[in-house]
C-alpha cells in the first residue's frame, strides 16, 4: 500500500493508470462479446493488422495512432463485410492479417529510423504515454463503451441467435460490422497500452475467465471489466516496482495465472445442473 | 359502427394469404406453385419430402426470402412487415446446445432483444417473462443454462420465448425433431393448448405426420415444388398425392398411422 503510494507521486505512473483503466474497461466488455461472438481470432488479429498501419505512421513521419486507427477500422469493416459466414470467417481473417503483416515487415524495412518507436508498438509503452494521449484514450475508451450500451440488446442477441434476431428486425450484418469497428477503435487504443502483440491478452482474458464463472451477460461483462481493471492496476505496480520486468508482460501473465484454475476447475455455464432429464443427445 | 366497406377490418383476412408463390434459391427452384389460406386459431402442420421447402416457405411468410413470383400476404400486409406478430422458432440451433447463457436470458430476447439501449430492469418485463414462463411450465426450468437443458425442455422455453411478442402467428421450424416420443407427446400437447387458449394460428413443420394425425386441424402437404392444404384424411389420400407428386403414390392406413409409399422423393 505504501509503495502505492508512493508510486501515484509519478505523473507518469498516473497516466498510466488512467489509460490502462479506460483501456482495461473498454476491452474487457467488447471482450465479452468477442468471446461469446467466437470472434477471437478477429480480436487478436486487429491489433496485428494495426501494427502494420502504425509502422507505415511511423514511415510517413505522422503519429503511429492515425495509422492504427485507419487501418484496423478498415480491416474490420472488410473482415464484417466478406466474412458472413462463420465458417469462413477464420480464413478470412488469416489471409488478411497475413498481408496486414507483411505490409509492416515491408515498412519496418524501409524504415531507417530509430525502431524503438516500433518497438513500442509491438509490446507497448504504457509508462511513457503523455497527459494528453491518456485524456485522449480516456475519451475514446468511454465512448466505445457508450455505443456498446446503446447496442447491447440487439448485439447480444444476434451474438447469441443471429436467425433470430434477423426475423425480428435487428440489423444482424451491419451490426456485425459496428461490432468489428468498435473491437478496432479499442484494439488501437490498446496498443499503446499492451503492444499488438499483447494487447490479445486484454481483449480475451478477463471476458474468457468471467464467462466461465458468470452465467447473466451483465454480470460476466461486470466481472470481466473488474479483471481487467486488477490485471491492469496490479501489472503496473508490480512492473513499477520491480523496475525490469515490463508492464504488458506482467498483465499477461496475471491474466494466465487466473485463466488456468478457472479453465481447470470450473465447467462451463456454472455451478449446477438443473433438471432431471439428462441433456439431449442426438439420436444417431 | 360498422367498418366501411372500403376498408376491410385486417382482422378478418386470413392470416396467411399465398397466391401461385415460386422461389429459387441458389439456382434451384425449391417452389413452383404453392398457394394457400391459413385462418385464425388454426393447428397446421407443414409436411413433405426432405428438401420439399418447407423451411423454406417459413422463411418466405416471415419474408427473409423473397418468392421470384407469386404474393404472400401475412396479417394483411406484404411478408415481412408483420413480424412484430409473429412467433418464430427455427430449426435446431447452436444456442441451443452451446450456450451457457441461462434459459430465461435467452427467454428475454423475444421481449426486448430488438430494441435499443441497455434495458433497464422492469419488474413489468419479469412479470410477462414469468407469465409465458409459466404457459410452458418452464419456471424453474428457466433458470438453468440452455446448454445443460434437454431438447424438449429447450422447445418449451423456445415457444416461450416466442409467444413473448403476443403473436397472432406461430412458426416453428420441425419443433418434435430429435425428440423422444413421450417428449414429442408432450410438445404436441403443449403446442396444441396454446394454439387454442391463445387463438393464435400455428404454422409447423414436421417430418412424421402420425404422432399429431388426431391434434391438427389441416395438412399443408409440399411435393414437387408445389403444395396441396386440408385436413389429413382429405390431403394424405392416393389420389391427392399422386396429383401433387406427379407420379403414382400409395397411402396405406393401418394401426391408425399413414404412410405414403413410392414417392419418388
Amino acid at each position: 500500500m505504501k509503495t502505492l503510494i508512493e508510486l501515484l507521486r509519478y505523473p507518469f505512473i498516473v497516466n498510466a493508470l488512467v489509460t490502462g483503466s479506460a483501456v482495461a474497461v473498454a476491452a474487457a466488455a467488447s471482450g465479452y462479446f468477442m468471446v461469446c461472438r467466437r470472434a477471437t481470432f478477429a480480436g487478436h488479429a486487429l491489433p496485428n493488422i494495426g501494427f502494420a498501419g502504425a509502422a507505415g505512421a511511423v514511415l510517413l513521419g505522422i503519429e503511429p495512432v492515425y495509422g492504427l486507427f485507419a487501418i484496423t477500422i478498415l480491416a474490420a469493416i472488410a473482415i464484417g463485410m466478406l466474412a458472413r459466414d462463420l465458417r469462413d470467417r477464420d480464413v478470412t481473417v488469416g489471409v488478411i492479417m497475413t498481408f496486414a503483416l507483411g505490409l509492416g515487415f515491408l515498412f519496418l524495412a524501409l524504415y531507417s529510423g530509430y525502431a524503438q518507436r516500433v518497438y513500442g508498438i509491438l509490446f507497448g509503452s504504457i509508462l511513457g504515454i503523455s497527459v494528453r494521449a491518456a485524456r485522449v484514450t480516456a475519451a475514446a475508451a468511454a465512448a466505445s463503451i457508450a455505443v456498446l450500451a446503446i447496442l447491447y440488446r440487439p448485439l447480444l442477441f444476434s451474438t447469441f441467435d443471429p436467425e433470430l434476431a434477423q426475423a425480428r428486425g435487428v440489423p444482424v450484418p451491419l451490426l456485425s460490422v459496428l461490432f468489428l469497428v468498435i473491437l478496432a477503435i479499442i484494439a488501437s487504443l490498446a496498443v499503446q497500452v499492451m503492444g499488438a502483440l499483447l494487447l490479445f491478452t486484454l481483449l480475451v482474458g478477463p471476458a474468457a475467465t468471467a464467462t466461465r464463472i458468470v452465467k447473466s451477460p451483465l454480470g460476466a461483462i461486470a466481472l470481466s471489466i473488474a479483471l481487467g481493471l486488477l490485471y491492469v492496476w496490479l501489472g503496473i505496480m508490480i512492473a513499477a516496482a520491480n523496475g525490469t520486468v515490463p508492464v504488458s508482460f506482467c498483465i499477461a501473465s496475471l491474466s494466465f495465472v487466473v485463466y488456468l484454475p478457472v479453465r481447470l476447475l470450473v465447467r462451463p455455464g456454472g455451478e449446477r445442473r438443473y433438471g432431471s432429464e439428462r441433456p439431449a443427445r442426438q439420436p444417431v | 359502427m360498422s367498418t366501411p366497406a372500403l376498408m376491410p377490418d385486417p382482422e378478418l383476412r386470413p392470416v396467411i394469404s399465398a397466391e401461385r408463390v415460386r422461389v429459387d434459391l441458389g439456382g434451384r427452384t425449391i417452389l413452383t406453385d404453392v398457394g394457400f389460406d391459413i385462418e385464425d386459431g388454426e393447428l397446421v402442420a407443414i409436411l413433405g419430402p426432405n428438401g420439399a421447402g418447407k423451411s423454406t416457405l417459413l422463411k418466405v411468410v416471415l419474408g427473409l426470402v423473397k418468392p421470384v413470383s407469386g404474393r404472400v400476404s401475412v396479417l394483411g400486409q406484404p411478408a415481412g412487415r408483420a413480424n412484430a406478430r409473429i412467433g418464430y422458432v427455427p430449426q435446431f440451433r447452436a444456442i441451443e446446445a452451446e450456450t451457457t447463457l441461462r434459459a430465461r436470458d435467452v427467454v428475454r430476447f423475444g421481449l426486448d432483444g430488438n430494441r435499443w439501449g441497455p434495458g433497464w430492469p422492469s419488474r413489468a418485463r419479469e412479470m410477462r417473462i414469468d407469465a409465458v414462463l409459466d404457459e410452458v411450465d418452464g419456471r424453474e426450468l428457466a433458470k438453468a443454462a440452455m446448454g445443460e437443458l434437454s431438447g424438449g425442455e429447450r422447445q418449451r422455453l423456445l415457444i416461450a420465448q416466442a409467444l413473448l411478442s403476443d403473436p397472432r402467428l406461430l412458426l416453428l421450424d420441425e419443433p418434435l425433431a430429435s425428440l423422444d416420443l413421450g417428449r414429442e407427446q408432450e410438445i404436441i400437447s403443449l403446442i396444441r393448448k396454446i394454439c387454442r387458449s391463445r387463438d393464435v394460428a400455428v404454422l409447423f413443420v414436421t417430418h412424421d405426420v402420425n404422432p399429431l394425425l388426431s391434434d391438427i386441424d389441416r395438412v399443408l402437404y409440399l411435393a414437387n415444388g408445389r403444395s396441396a392444404i386440408g385436413p389429413p384424411d382429405q390431403v394424405i389420400t392416393r389420389d391427392c398425392l399422386s396429383d401433387l407428386y406427379g407420379t403414382p403414390v400409395e397411402v396405406v392406413k393401418t394401426g391408425g398411422r399413414v404412410f405414403v409409399i413410392g414417392a419418388r422423393i
